[in-house]
């Protein structure tokens, strides 16, 4: 049985919350992917609280996911993307969110391009801040959905080997899921070019790798992260086909490691480079279930952070 | 705390089979009607309607779920209270039934009308009644009474009826427990 409550205010990162945090997450998903699954889909439980979603950067399944899930429980929904404001007219990120909240906004789900965004925030603002993805740093919300995704499908995270292959470097994705995965006790390897790997992750605890055939052998999941073009300034490998070589999955060598291992991703995919299409599409794939626990799994931290508002 | 015992044994046994009279009397061979126990408590005396009315009625199936009422309490971040839900497990259509509704003990109402909220989420029903053990009268504070009552009981604001059950271990009880005076 896990707490009842939530230790923080906040969803700022994995790394602030403990396991039995997550197991509670979990167990509250649960009951609301039993929730979206009926023919009414909505809970009244948020109907008094105001939402909103400030997104500094692109995105497409985050931002339509959590605005699903706010809007399955009632909440009160505005919606702000950087680029169509008043940020490029060079308001700062703490005027830009008090403007907001003066019109009684109480939780804010934000994306930011700068690691420790959501931080600095929630120790300037009273409203309830939830990370949706600050740069490099975190994305505690696709962690979480992930780890869901593997429980569901596995039955346990615990004594699970997960393997997280490619551009580790320039990932949040990579750094919530590491963290997440080893609070619930699985095994984590992290596998890519040298130069897409951190070089200090190993302090970490996780294992490294660099070729993908021995990742894939010794692992029971796979998840293929994207190459983040948008953040690479530099060059990190020679051309995309040779990534593609190197540490793309495709259908052969699925088919030939020793076991059936499940694929994971978090989107979106650059069909033909981390993952070929036929991958991306076969039985072993929980792509799309992973974007079904993802309204779940964010109803469920938006429901156990207000409670505590 | 003081403890009394005001309901216990074979009496509660005799009261579920009375209940039990009273719904064959309106809903004949429970052709067209679910039994909905409420969550967490109210599932005991759900399952337990349902077995006495499968023998009365010749083992014929009677179709019962357990409704989670959580997410339509009406004082979420009003009161440090339960927020952990409870599963629902309704497998069948509610639409066009007759919906007899289950729980130990009706207080201030406000349960039942979250259990009313909760269940249009699964269809229409055609017709909703409420089946109750305890019935602590005159503390409403919504217009909803029950259909069938095993029950009734005058208590104060102050005090709590606690209901349990042979099922979770413990032996049929029903308790009204008032603090020291």
């Amino acid at each position: 049985m896990a707490a009842e409550k939530l230790s923080t205010r906040h969803l700022l990162g994995i790394k602030d919350i403990n396991r039995n945090d997550i197991e509670l997450i979990f167990e509250t998903a649960d009951n609301f992917k039993e929730v979206i699954n009926r023919p009414i889909k909505k809970v009244p439980s948020l109907r008094d609280i105001t939402i909103a979603n400030i997104f500094f950067e692109n995105s497409t399944r985050t931002k339509l996911s959590f605005e699903l899930a706010e809007k399955r429980l009632s909440a009160d929904v505005v919606n702000f993307a950087a680029s169509s404001s008043s940020v490029s007219k060079g308001e700062t990120l703490i005027d830009t969110v008090n403007n907001i909240l003066s019109m009684k906004v109480d939780m804010v789900v934000m994306r930011h391009p700068y690691a420790g965004a959501g931080q600095f925030l929630s120790r300037h603002v009273k409203a309830q801040i939830v990370n949706a993805g600050d740069g490099a740093h975190e994305h505690p919300t696709q962690a979480l959905l992930d780890a869901f995704s593997i429980r569901q499908k596995l039955g346990d995270v615990a004594g699970k080997k997960v393997v997280i292959v490619g551009d580790i470097l320039h990932s949040r994705v990579a750094i919530s899921n590491i963290l997440c995965l080893q609070r619930l006790g699985a095994e984590v390897m992290v596998c890519g070019p040298t130069t897409l790997i951190p070089k200090h992750i190993h302090q970490l605890g996780v294992k490294v790798e660099h070729n993908l055939i021995k990742a894939l052998n010794w692992c029971d999941v796979a998840n293929m992260l994207r190459i983040q073009l948008e953040r690479q300034d530099i060059k990190y490998f020679p051309s995309l086909r040779e990534y593609a070589m190197m540490y793309g999955l495709n259908k052969h060598i699925l088919d030939n490691l020793d076991k059936e291992i499940i694929v994971m991703h978090p989107g979106p995919i650059n069909r033909g480079v981390e993952i070929t299409s036929d991958v991306a599409d076969s039985k072993q794939s929980i792509i799309l279930e992973q974007v079904e626990n993802g309204v779940a799994i964010r109803m469920a931290v938006l429901y156990l952070l207000a409670s505590q508002g | 705390m003081q403890k009394k015992t005001i309901f216990d044994g074979q009496k509660i046994q005799i009261t579920i089979k009375r209940l039990c009279r009273q719904l064959i009397e309106n809903h004949d061979d429970f052709a067209n009607t679910v039994l909905i126990g409420i969550q967490p408590r109210g599932i005991f005396l759900a399952d337990r309607i349902q077995t006495e009315l499968q023998s009365i009625l010749k083992n014929k199936k009677i179709l019962k779920g357990n409704l989670d009422i959580t997410f339509f309490r009406d004082d979420f971040r009003r009161k440090d209270g339960l927020v952990t839900a409870s599963s629902n497990s309704i497998d069948f259509i509610i639409e066009g039934k007759k919906v007899i509704l289950i729980d130990d003990v009706l207080w201030t109402g406000r349960t039942i009308r979250a259990a009313m909220d909760a269940l249009l989420a699964y269809g229409r029903p055609e017709k909703v009644e409420l089946l109750v053990l305890i019935d602590r009268r005159f503390s409403r504070h919504l217009p909803i009474e029950p259909n069938y009552i095993g029950l009734q009981v005058d208590s104060l604001n102050s005090q709590h009826v606690k209901v349990s059950w042979a099922d979770e271990g413990a032996e049929d009880k029903v308790i009204l427990l008032s603090e020291k005076q």
